[in-house]
């Protein structure tokens, strides 16, 4: 099954730093190694995003994230793993899910659109 | 001679959940699972009255749910559909299968619905749905929602089920630490909630039966068998809780002689079975305490620095202000009231809205000979005091111990 896995974190709320909180490179590298990382990448903060709508015919656009929350995306990564339990592991050897939070998101099958 | 009808009856309690097991491993589809079960039984209703009950009665219900999923299955055009039509046609089971030859996949399916990733009252309402074969209608009963809202609750969980790719199986040794109270958690919460009601007892019963399965299946997990001890310990006493207007008896005041016997029996049997594993949990020391009380025949009897012990032993193993309350509660009937008095100072501030807070320190008062305070704390507990059994209970004590003037 394929999940999408958002990193995220809470800037007003950041938890004390844990000497055992895993590397992310490591992780990169051991998710790579086992096939379970499609792709992933950090992305820039919510102050450079732009969003886009269109609205009768007319492309809109606004400065910023499309939702306004305490909580910022910094990162995704795209999964491939058997079941919600081996994405469950994955994530919580993410760094970030140590200093942050991960949401993981299945994708919509191929053929159920 | 049982008919059709009444051994289907039988069948249902034990034979709904497995077959809704087989059919979630074989299609993945929690909704399709219940829908070919129900089917199953609606065809067996018909057909076993006129045609007599086959040999093999659950293979044959099972076969039945089976067939109707594939047929469901091939009617859907979609990919995975087809997937799991092939997974389904290659379990094909051989011409005459035996009830033997059934997979018992319960635990499975228990792991399933109790899976982390689901939020409680999915947990529970799944757990009663697909393990009771409790109706939507009657689980929103049980639950004080609307039929409605319950119904929703199950699709969304079983829509995530289906979606986020919660495994059907019973998680690896790493992982039952952290997944196995869960299924516990669940059981008991379905026990509580039929135990305070009487209307609502049979949900009392259909969490000992799913503990005794979870047993048969986990005869290793010492807490599984604790959790069954507890609920049969307690379930022992449900006929003399009440009395015959409906209000509230204090163990203190029951009449011990309709505890009922077998189950209190087996529950005290089972505790000590758990305990010698050597692993002891917070449901088998509670299970351990309501096994003292059940061995006093005469409430003056009873064990309380055994039961002090036991609640030091939980306070260890899973602390919380509500653990305290009672081992102070039994401190007091050990050791006299005027010895847990003190102990409820430090139990204000988290227990400040608990009723049993106050209701415990106006027993304690009332027992220290001080009415007065007494009947304070009685007024302070019967603000908050969830139901009307227990409002009711508490003015009779108010009134008891307001002195007369």
């Amino acid at each position: 099954m394929k999940y999408l896995m958002l990193v995220c974190y809470d800037p007003a709320d950041r938890p004390a730093p844990d000497d055992a909180a895993p590397d992310v490179e490591e992780w990169v590298r051991e998710m790579d190694a086992k096939g379970i990382r499609i792709t992933g990448n950090r992305t820039r903060p919510a102050s450079d995003a732009t969003t886009v709508r269109v609205r009768d015919r007319q492309v809109l656009l606004t400065d910023g994230p499309y939702a306004e929350t305490r909580e910022q995306m910094a990162g995704f990564d795209i999964l491939e793993c058997a079941d919600l339990d081996e994405a469950v592991e994955v994530a919580s050897r993410h760094p970030m899910a140590w200093a942050g939070m991960i949401e993981i998101r299945p994708f919509w099958p191929d053929d159920e659109s | 001679m049982t008919s059709p009808e009444e051994l289907l009856a039988g069948l249902y309690a034990d034979g709904w959940s497995r077959i809704v097991a087989v059919m979630v491993r074989l299609t993945r589809d929690m909704d399709l699972a219940e829908e070919c079960a129900q089917e199953a039984f609606a065809k067996a209703l018909v057909s076993w009255p006129a045609s007599g009950v086959p040999d093999q009665p659950l293979a044959w219900l099972t076969t039945a749910a089976r067939n109707h999923g594939l047929d469901r299955l091939r009617r859907a055009r979609t990919e995975a559909a087809k997937l799991r039509e092939v997974a389904l046609s290659d379990s094909s089971p051989p011409d005459f299968p035996a009830d033997g030859d059934i997979p018992d996949e319960r635990l499975e399916l228990m792991f399933t619905c109790c899976h982390p990733s689901l939020n409680l009252d999915a947990q529970v309402a799944l757990t009663l749905r697909s393990l009771a074969g409790m109706s939507t209608a009657e689980i929103a009963r049980a639950f004080l929602v609307p039929e409605k809202t319950m119904g929703q609750r199950l699709f969304r969980a079983k829509q995530k089920v289906a979606h986020a790719g919660i495994p059907f199986r019973v998680p690896p040794a790493h992982l039952l630490p952290e997944r196995l109270p869960a299924v516990l958690h669940v059981l008991y919460l379905l026990f509580t909630q039929g135990y305070g009601d009487p209307a609502h007892a049979r949900l009392s019963l259909e969490a000992i039966r799913l503990a005794r399965v979870l047993c048969a299946l986990m005869p290793d997990e010492p807490e599984a068998l604790g959790l069954l001890a507890l609920m049969l310990l307690h379930e022992a006493r449900r006929a003399a809780r009440f009395d015959d207007a409906g209000d509230l008896v204090t163990l203190e005041e029951q009449d011990r002689a309709r505890w009922d016997a077998a189950r209190t029996a087996e529950g005290a049997a089972l505790v000590e079975r758990a305990l010698r594993r050597g692993r002891a949990g917070a449901f088998q020391i509670q299970a351990a305490i309501a096994a003292v009380h059940a061995s006093a025949n005469d409430p003056a009897r009873t064990d309380w620095a055994q039961i002090v012990g036991l609640y030091d032993h939980l306070a260890r193993l899973a602390p919380s202000p509500v653990v305290d309350l009672n081992r102070a509660a039994a401190l007091g009937m050990a050791h006299g009231p005027e010895a847990a008095l003190p102990l409820l100072d430090a139990l204000d501030e988290p227990l400040r809205d608990y009723y049993l807070l106050h209701a415990t320190r106006a027993d304690l008062l009332r027992r220290a000979g001080r009415p007065d305070a007494a009947a304070g704390s009685y007024e302070a507990a019967l603000a908050l005091a969830p139901t009307e059994a227990e409002r009711r209970f508490l003015r009779g004590r108010l009134c008891a111990s307001t002195p007369r003037r």
